[in-house]
């Protein structure tokens, strides 16, 4: 890691199904650690000063002509603004078509008996609410260290990580930034390889 | 009663379609594109691209598709269409077309949300980022698309090109129509019967589509 004159700001884990709303200022660098291997963080990104400049999946894709995120990719808004920049990556590749998982897709995916179970949207609303993030701010998010393969015939599945313990992906912020992160509970598919964990979030600035 | 709207290129359109209708875009040249925004019955529940992929394991939208709400319900099932592949991946045209239609209904930027792009397509390569490339020669003027509103709905339609098409904007016509075959006692099967479309070798609704449509029409349609 190169020593710069900023100090470690955030340093803390973020358990199984859990989630957080991190504040990072401009030029901020905030890093998420798979501490387990093969769990998905879906994340979204808001502009600290204004939320409906928010992180678009399609406008993302869009720019930079692919469908997967990796290190150069740049997040942008609906406003096209760059809100960050992935900076370091040793996963290699993030879904962004994927979504999130929420009380009501899980009874369509997978019948009536998941309706109850905890999901990336309550958490998404839960840490968001404190921003004045609600429903109609929430949009499509980012899953770090999710394996969703889009293929040339136009497929799309589920698939196991390729992530493993200790990988890593870093953004940079471009301006204040809030990230919107839930630790996905998921146990229905292989987005976590069936079995949530613990993530680690680290954050310079 | 049927109503037919003409929207000319780089225009934008909105209108509220009542449960149970159909929706006709019909391409009127070459290369034509219509950005189309859907938002339900309480105007909040969008939408949702995701949700609508995975739950049917699908990177484009095609006939026998149903269009899902951030909600899990049905907001309308693709029944029908000339073309097999729409683009959903690559969003609207960064132009102020479809935020200007959101504010006539009061709704705003909050509410742009992740849109089709009937009659386009962006092929997706087989390398590792899934690299992506606008597909200039897909729609012919003639192209049909026909949607069932599974709710009432409030739709918002662009006809501003692809946003990585170089091509020059074409009109699209749009027909609502009242629905042919009012409620059976074989409504459920109804429907999950699809006209025959051209090019589709898989018209079947998955299992997924039929529970969001069963759970529509149970709570609201």
């Amino acid at each position: 890691m190169t020593v710069t004159a900023t100090t470690v700001a955030l340093d803390s884990v973020v358990e199984a199904g859990d989630g957080a709303l991190v504040t990072v200022p401009a030029g901020g660098r905030l890093q998420i650690v798979d501490l387990y291997g093969n769990q998905a963080v879906d994340t979204l990104f808001y502009d600290a000063h204004d939320i409906d400049n928010r992180y678009s999946a399609f406008d993302t894709i869009r720019e930079q002509r692919a469908v997967f995120l990796t290190i150069g990719s740049r997040l942008v808004s609906t406003r096209l603004d760059e809100l960050a920049v992935i900076t370091d990556d040793t996963c290699g590749r993030h879904d962004t078509v994927g979504g999130a998982c929420s009380q009501e897709s899980n009874v369509i995916r997978y019948g009536e008996s998941t309706r109850h179970q905890h999901a990336c949207r309550q958490t998404f609303l839960r840490y968001g609410a404190k921003a004045g993030i609600g429903q109609r701010q929430l949009t499509h998010n980012i899953n770090f260290f999710m394996n969703v393969p889009v293929t040339p015939s136009g497929g799309l599945t589920f698939e196991d990580g390729l992530s493993a313990p200790g990988k890593y992906v870093e953004i940079t912020a471009s301006r204040d930034l809030f990230a919107l992160i839930s630790n996905c509970p998921q146990v229905n598919n292989p987005c976590n390889g069936w079995n949530p964990t613990p993530i680690q979030l680290l954050g310079w600035w | 009663m049927t109503h037919a709207h003409e929207v000319p290129g780089d225009a934008a359109w909105s209108a509220p379609v009542r449960a149970g209708r159909t929706i006709t875009l019909t391409a009127l040249a070459d290369g034509a594109n219509a950005t189309m925004l859907i938002i339900g019955t309480d105007r909040l529940d969008r939408l949702n691209i995701p949700d609508t992929l995975k739950s049917q394991m699908s990177a484009r939208i095609k006939p026998g598709m149903v269009l899902m709400s951030d909600r899990g319900l049905a907001l309308a099932t693709v029944i029908a269409s000339s073309l097999d592949w729409h683009d959903c991946l690559t969003g609207a045209r960064p132009d102020r077309l479809l935020l200007l239609e959101l504010v006539k209904h009061g709704l705003g930027e909050a509410d742009l949300h992740g849109c089709v792009n009937f009659f386009s397509k962006v092929a997706v390569a087989d390398d590792p980022r899934a690299s992506l490339a606008f597909v200039p020669d897909h729609a012919h003027a003639g192209d049909t698309v026909t949607l069932r509103a599974d709710q009432d709905l409030l739709i918002f339609v662009s006809t501003a090109p692809h946003a990585l098409s170089d091509g020059t904007a074409a009109s699209v016509a749009v027909q609502l129509e009242p629905p042919a075959h009012l409620e059976t006692p074989a409504h459920l099967e109804t429907l999950v019967r699809l006209e025959t479309p051209v090019h589709v070798e898989d018209p079947e609704l998955r299992e997924e589509a039929v529970r969001a449509l069963r759970l529509t029409r149970e709570l609201i349609a």
